[in-house]
């Protein structure tokens, strides 16, 4: 971890708003996200989930408040330091965003290319990556060609290339069925717990929440497995909490056993 | 019936100049936003990385692929040119004065503003859909995201593509009108190559060839910045992707017909002083 101070989380957000025609869709935000850990953004649609993730990537700039990543105060970053400041960070974006004329192997090697890596070693690269998310054999399809899950797929691959330190997913799950769902929080597991990346996840479906906060990934059996309450959680760094966005505020920020002792009607919408 | 009420009388008259002021500085932050752009995409050519490849693909997308469309239609003005003006001429027993007229006019105006009007219609709602659909999409996002400046990678390339290739086509342009003026001018007025071709080459002076050429130059920034900008703006998802396509076309050809007079006006008053 990049940070001034070992302590330091690896992002932080202090008092942040923003806000566009229709008024606040942020006001006053602030939580943070420790080294390894994964934060859960939950919310309605229309709570800020993905300009969250936005403003966490320097892709937005707050109206008023504090954004920090990995130790930079982004505010301070102009356009062309936050380019390239942006290639530590992997981000997923809700519908893959693809480039669509390009082919999958273009897709994951983009970034690769970006940084002058040499063809010779991006060939491989961009193999291990799409090893890891199962869709080596998608190389020359173009995205046009792929199912909405197999996107998902090689976006995750796309992010991951670079070998980022946190890594941003918008609603990886939304609008696909349950087993592809399962698909990609898997290997969001497997990608925690195989590279201890740091992660924020925004989506609105609290099993995906829970599923990443109840199971890990096994490297040795290569399973996904229950995290039990014997401190595997702690032996394999998988911290999962959960921020609940309400009015452009946090709501709820804890863990997966407080929201679910909560007694609150708010919160007990998202368990049913 | 007329309103006595003062509040609301009141009310109505700020609302009215509300909209009014609303309308201008949303126009004004448009110019403002559009010369950002435009300056951005040019100091871009000053510093490094450049996308020679991405240059090269928009050179042949909007060269290459415009070609058919602006021969063809270069082909025809000429022809008509002839066919309007013969008659004229033929009253005056001077139908050689046709291949004057369809050169000057071909080279100084036609060719330049036809090429551009054209190449507006296919390339700058080309580059507004395509810019356009990859914002919606967050395809323009995801590329900030992985540390691309996507002026510099989608505007620069498009903007430099379009300023080199639509003086190439323009001359290529006014050269198939010639040809179609001439074959007209061959099978109707039974005017011989040897006059027609020298007639039409000799009238025209340096200056002519500047106003040509240089036009060009001017509407193919217009036309791809414009495109760039109304893609990159898109606003509304699909539905707006479409309105940025139309409003491209309109805005480049609106832009390409006011600024053609206004360099018209400096190129006759340079070619009175300098060339």
């Amino acid at each position: 971890m990049s940070s001034d101070t070992p302590n330091e989380p690896v992002i932080s957000f202090q008092n942040v708003s923003i806000g566009f025609d229709m008024g606040d869709v942020l006001s006053g935000l602030s939580f943070s996200v420790a080294h390894q850990e994964t934060k859960v953004l939950i919310g309605e649609s229309g709570t800020g989930k993905t300009l969250t993730l936005k403003l966490a990537a320097g892709l937005l700039r707050p109206d008023s408040g504090t954004v920090r990543m990995l130790g930079r105060d982004l505010a301070t970053l102009s356009e062309r330091e936050l380019l390239a400041f942006r290639r530590q960070i992997g981000f997923v974006f809700q519908e893959g965003a693809l480039f669509d004329s390009l082919t999958v192997a273009d897709n994951v090697a983009y970034s690769l290319r970006e940084e002058h890596v040499s063809e010779d070693e991006i060939a491989p690269r961009v193999l291990e990556s799409l090893r890891f998310v199962e869709m080596e054999h998608t190389l020359e399809k173009l995205p046009g060609e792929l199912s909405g899950g197999m996107r998902r797929r090689v976006s995750i691959a796309r992010a991951l290339v670079s070998r980022p330190q946190v890594v941003l997913y918008d609603s990886p799950t939304a609008g696909l069925d349950p087993v592809t769902s399962q698909t990609i929080i898997t290997l969001i597991l497997r990608l925690r717990d195989t590279q201890g990346v740091t992660s924020v996840l925004a989506t609105h479906r609290l099993q995906d929440a829970f599923g990443l906060a109840n199971y890990r990934f096994d490297g040795e059996t290569g399973r996904v497995v229950p995290i039990s309450n014997n401190g595997n959680a702690r032996k394999t760094g998988a911290a999962t909490n959960f921020v609940v966005l309400r009015g452009g505020k946090v709501y709820f920020e804890g863990s997966p056993q407080l929201i679910e002792q909560s007694r609150d009607d708010y919160l007990r919408r998202f368990l049913l | 019936m007329a309103t006595t009420d003062p509040k609301i009388l009141e009310s109505s008259q700020i609302s009215v100049a509300d909209a009014i002021s609303g309308g201008l500085k949303r126009r004004l932050l448009h110019v403002q936003e559009y010369t950002l752009l435009s300056a951005r995409s040019i100091a871009c050519l000053f510093s490094p990385p450049y996308y020679m490849s991405d240059v090269l693909e928009q050179m042949d997308i909007i060269g290459v692929g415009s070609l058919p469309i602006v021969l063809l239609t270069g082909f025809f003005i000429g022809a008509v040119m002839v066919l309007q003006t013969a008659a004229q001429f033929e009253r005056f027993g001077q139908t050689a004065l046709t291949a004057d007229v369809v050169s000057l006019a071909l080279v100084r105006e036609l060719g330049p503003s036809i090429t551009g009007l054209l190449v507006a219609g296919r390339n700058s709602s080309g580059i507004a859909s395509e810019l356009g659909s990859m914002l919606v999409t967050e395809q323009v996002d995801a590329m900030r995201a992985m540390g691309t400046d996507p002026i510099r990678k989608l505007v620069t390339p498009r903007v430099i593509a379009t300023t080199l290739m639509l003086p190439l086509l323009t001359a290529l342009a006014d050269l198939l009108g010639l040809i179609g003026g001439y074959l007209v001018s061959a099978f109707t007025l039974r005017l011989n190559a040897v006059t027609f071709w020298t007639r039409a080459l000799d009238i025209l002076e340096f200056s002519d060839l500047m106003q040509g050429l240089s036009k060009p130059i001017i509407f193919g920034i217009i036309l791809s910045t414009v495109g760039c900008y109304q893609g990159l703006n898109v606003k509304g998802g699909t539905q707006g992707v479409g309105r940025a396509t139309t409003q491209a076309v309109v805005t480049s050809s609106v832009f390409i017909l006011i600024s053609n007079f206004f360099l018209t006006k400096l190129m006759l008053f340079l070619a009175g002083h300098v060339f």
